[in-house]
């Protein structure tokens, strides 16, 4: 039994010793000299680096720490180190408001970029509308903007106008009846609430409304079932894997009719993954994937292409749409601290009057009545050809 | 398509899907009959296996059917390798001790995997091939047949493993009676790194044929592992025979489920369903009645 | 209750009311909060597991009918937090009761399965029935409590809630274990055969405490929906439910101070561990390994014992 009692001894000790040298009772708080200068602009970003959305989460921080890295070697804002200060919510609830709340009284940020879900960000927003700290989150549902909240702000399209542009690519084609399949999930929700609303002002009729669970791993029996509709096209709302395997289950069925995924295809992986049954797939997406084959003059071109280069040149992975979320909220962010300094007031009002701003999801004009910033005209309708994004013709 | 073909096709989805579920509860069985042990991270077994192979073929770029041995073979390691660390030197735990270490374990296994390999979803190339071969009126991937024919493989070979060698009689014996197997000198301790390092391999397998149908990310493990212990519940804990039928009542039950009555409730369907038979037959379908009540919780 | 445990009470209030006065900003009371909120469903799944020896995979759905009741009463209904909450305790304890009674009667892994599917058809129903939960978006908007004109919002009012209310469940409980029900309890754990023979209606207390331990939980359920204000089914899965065993079986499962100890640790053990970015899961799994294997019988007591020991 000593040996035992030994081994649990030492094992306490080292964490208690760990747990000196990290977090919030680390001995560094208490010497001054080791702290960070306090001169820095903090900024606060909360990801889903791990868990569920990591595929949301993890691009959305490697372009927090490229972008901190960049300013900082540049000098800095008007000579003011930035500090972005990652905390993971592992994609729950209840780890993002206990991160929001250290984000702003512990580390008293002057805003936040994040969360990286629709879900997520409805849990914070009591939050930073109480204390009154400018929130730019990166997360697609509309209802984070709409009714307009005085400090909360977003950037990537909304998923009404996602829907709105697979309605109109639909009308286009002459199709007028459509099945819809959506994952169980925060993200898959909104869209499938969103296309059942926008239906009927699009004339589209939806005939076939199926769900599955974001784990699934077969989506056979709710295809079927739209097989045997006389559905003219099938919409897909969800994230990996379902979405390319609901490609993949509807090339085993033999069904021919076009497949239109969400703005959550946004990752050329995806494409990859599902292999031929990815070809024809249309979706509508940020010109940041398809930005080889934009023309020079396109305001955002350029904006594009050197994200595009400096992310895939430093983490030696494709770019995807949600990193570049990040990217908007940051330098947004980072614009207003350039005009108005460290001060949270300033910084919401200088957001929301911000016009053509050049981001990776659009070009963003902000007012008091739209804090999303961005139209149905951010959005380009991509397909899949040969395994590569292109623009659809 | 008419009644009688969507009928067929949610058939073939549930045998495809009932054949995975069989096979993790196998996975289940094994440890739990050698132990008594509910091995929370059964699922982790095929997840790694999945991912084992994609890496080996698409990483270091082996060959099919070697890197399919290979990634089993590593699995197994994997799993003898966490009965030696976790299990071994523990000292008559309880059942819950043992719950919980089998979740920490889950939790390392998916970290190790979310490290080793990134967060992304994998896919692997299909055994022969996609084109979707017709049947009657529903069509059927020949994947699923490649997966029927290694699972009816692995049944028949743990048939063959239990019922006529010595090393299976000998697992059995530890099953049936852990004092008196040990009485007549088998080496418990033995069997039960052996029952750890067989269910990962079967447990591997599992995750191998299915990532070209359903792709495999570090994550999918822990929603295998709930629905294949309520297979093997359904089934009977202890009863191999139980697993697979059970694996294709529930895999079917929910195809059909999804089918005809709700596509979002299709897991509860299933799960009620394995509530009311746990309510009236609480030993499973082919559980026996005596071994549920001399298990010691 | 014995001298010891009314000190410890003592001494814990003492430390409660204390405790905001050091601290400076309210992150650290947001913690604090959540520890005990979730001490309030340890406490209940200890009795269950450590005392009567049953297994529960599935308390998070308790956790969440409280928190959807109260949640879906407040806004959909325009009833009073208060009431919502009452409410809530009836709802989750007659789901409860008509779980239990058939379930109870399984054994060993067999009851642990049908716990599990149990969660997990709650959580699904959660994610199903958008019409009254609003399906997997959630809805927000939960009103706060109230006492009188007073609303209770702030990290430290709530604190101070949450924390007295975790005294009086901690009274409770403990007179229970220390009385004949207790003893009673007990006998159930050690051999269920024998309790019946000896004429303890083991049936009946095993179905109590089931009941009880769900509606401690239902209680930290409307206390978590009027806290953050958000509710959608993510944090009410299979998951937490085996984040509530781990806490109890990490704590000490025959014991309530082990129960909260359990509740302490792996709440706060994910805060320290931010700071170690990804690799936190991965230390979060090793510490939880480590004790079960090293310390079974749970911190509070295993640390008790080895103290004992050295003397």
């Amino acid at each position: 039994m000593r040996k035992k009692g030994k081994i649990v001894v030492g094992v306490v000790v080292a964490i208690v010793i760990v747990l000196l040298l990290v977090g919030p009772l680390s001995i560094w708080r208490w010497v001054p000299m080791l702290r960070k200068p306090a001169v820095a602009y903090k900024v606060g970003a909360i990801f889903a680096v791990t868990g569920p959305a990591a595929w949301l989460g993890t691009p959305e921080r490697n372009t927090a720490k490229m972008i901190e890295q960049e300013v900082n070697k540049a000098g800095g804002i008007n000579g003011h180190p930035l500090e972005i200060i990652i905390e993971d919510t592992v994609g729950d609830a209840t780890r993002t408001v206990t991160a929001a709340k250290k984000l702003i009284t512990k580390d008293e940020v002057l805003a936040i970029v994040g969360p990286s879900r629709s879900g997520t960000t409805m849990a914070v927003i009591p939050i930073v509308e109480e204390a009154k700290v400018p929130l730019v989150s990166c997360a697609a549902a509309e209802s984070i903007v709409v009714p307009v909240k005085p400090w909360v702000f977003k950037t990537p399209q909304k998923d009404s106008d996602a829907a709105v542009k697979i309605y109109e690519t639909m009308r286009e084609r002459g199709i007028s009846k459509t099945a819809i399949i959506t994952a169980t999930s925060g993200f898959g929700d909104q869209g499938r609430k969103q296309l059942k609303k926008l239906a009927p002002e699009l004339e589209i009729e939806i005939v076939a409304d199926e769900t599955y669970g974001p784990d699934d791993t077969d989506m056979t029996a709710q295809l079927t079932k739209i097989k045997a509709s006389e559905a003219q096209a099938v919409v897909n709302w969800s994230i990996v894997p379902g979405q390319v395997i609901v490609a993949k289950n509807m090339r085993q069925l033999g069904m021919k009719i076009p497949l239109f995924q969400s703005h959550g295809f946004g990752n050329i992986k995806y494409a990859q993954t599902a292999g031929e049954a990815g070809e024809g797939i249309i979706f509508p997406c940020g010109r940041l994937l398809a930005v080889d084959t934009l023309s020079d003059d396109h305001p955002q071109k350029e904006v594009l292409a050197k994200y595009k280069k400096e992310y895939e040149a430093k983490y030696e992975e494709d770019v995807s749409t949600f990193g570049g979320h990040a990217w908007d909220g940051l330098q947004l962010v980072i614009a207003a601290l350039r005009e108005v300094g460290p001060d949270r007031e300033k910084i919401r009002d200088y957001l929301e009057n911000t016009k053509n701003f050049v981001g990776t999801g659009g070009i963003f004009n902000f007012s008091p009545e739209d804090h999303s910033g961005l139209t149905k005209d951010a959005f380009e309708m991509l397909t899949v050809k040969n395994g590569k994004f292109v623009v659809l013709e | 398509m008419n009644l009688g073909d969507q009928l067929l096709q949610y058939l073939f989805t549930g045998i495809t899907i009932g054949a995975i579920y069989g096979m993790v509860a196998l996975g289940f069985n094994i440890i739990y009959s050698a132990t008594g042990i509910i091995n929370l991270a059964q699922g982790e077994f095929v997840m790694l296996g999945g991912m084992m192979m994609v890496y080996l073929t698409a990483i270091i770029k082996l060959p099919m059917v070697v890197s399919f041995f290979l990634s089993i073979l590593i699995v197994t390691m994997i799993g003898a390798a966490f009965e030696r660390a976790a299990i071994h030197p523990l000292k008559s735990p309880s059942v819950l001790t043992l719950i919980i270490i089998t979740v920490a374990a889950s939790i390392l296994f998916k970290g190790g995997a979310m490290f080793a390999w990134g967060k992304h979803t994998f896919s692997l190339p299909p055994f022969s091939g996609e084109k979707p071969i017709s049947v009657l009126g529903a069509t059927i991937l020949p994947q699923t047949l490649w997966i029927l024919g290694i699972m009816g493989a692995t049944v028949a070979l743990l048939i063959f493993f239990f019922g006529f060698t010595l090393t299976g009689k000998a697992m059995r014996a530890c099953a049936a009676n852990r004092t008196a197997a040990s009485l007549v000198g088998i080496n418990v301790r033995t069997m039960v790194l052996l029952s750890f390092a067989l269910s990962a391999g079967i447990g591997a397998t599992a995750g191998i044929i299915i990532t070209p149908i359903a792709l495999m990310n570090y994550d999918r493990g822990t929603m295998l592992a709930v629905k294949g212990f309520s297979v093997a519940v359904l089934g009977g804990l202890g009863s191999n025979v139980g697993a697979v039928v059970a694996g294709f009542i529930i895999g079917i039950m929910e195809s059909l489920g999804a089918g005809f009555i709700s596509s979002g409730y299709k897991d509860a369907i299933a799960l009620v369903v394995l509530l009311l038979v746990l309510f009236i037959r609480p030993s499973g379908l082919l559980g026996s009645r005596e071994r549920a009540e001399f298990k010691k919780f | 209750m014995g001298k010891k445990n009314i000190l410890s009470l003592l001494i814990l209030a003492g430390v409660i009311l204390a405790l905001p006065l050091g601290l400076g900003n309210s992150y650290y009371l947001n913690v604090l909060v959540f520890v005990g909120i979730y001490s309030l469903i340890t406490i209940g799944l200890s009795l269950l597991m450590g005392y009567t020896g049953q297994i529960s995979l599935g308390h998070a759905a308790f956790f969440g009918l409280g928190a959807y009741t109260s949640g879906v009463l407040s806004t959909k209904f325009g009833v009073s937090p208060w009431l919502a909450l009452l409410a809530a305790i009836f709802v989750t304890g007659g789901i409860a009761f008509l779980i239990g009674a058939p379930a109870l009667k399984l054994k060993g892994h067999y009851l642990a399965m049908a716990t599990l599917a149990f969660g997990y058809i709650v959580f699904i129903v959660f994610n199903q029935a958008s019409s009254l939960t609003s399906g997997p978006s959630g809805f927000g908007q939960i009103p706060r409590f109230r006492l009188g004109n007073f609303l209770l919002r702030s990290d430290v009012h709530y604190y101070y809630l949450v924390w007295t209310l975790v005294i009086v469940v901690l009274l409770v409980s403990l007179n229970i274990i220390h009385s004949r029900v207790g003893r009673a309890l007990r006998s159930i754990h050690e051999g269920e055969l024998t309790a019946n023979i000896m004429g303890v209606n083991t049936a009946k207390y095993k179905i109590q405490v089931f009941v009880l331990s769900a509606v401690y939980a239902s209680l930290a359920g409307s206390l978590y929906a009027h806290f953050i204000t958000f509710l959608n089914p993510t944090p009410f899965g299979f998951h937490f439910s085996i984040v509530l065993v781990a806490m109890v079986a990490v704590g000490g499962m025959a014991s309530v101070w082990g129960a909260m100890i359990g509740a302490a640790l792996l709440t706060l053990l994910p805060e320290y561990l931010r700071a170690f970015q990804d690799y936190d899961i991965l230390i979060y799994g090793s510490i939880l390994l480590v004790i079960m294997m090293f310390l079974p019988q749970g911190l509070f007591a295993g640390i008790l014992g080895l103290i004992k020991k050295e003397r």
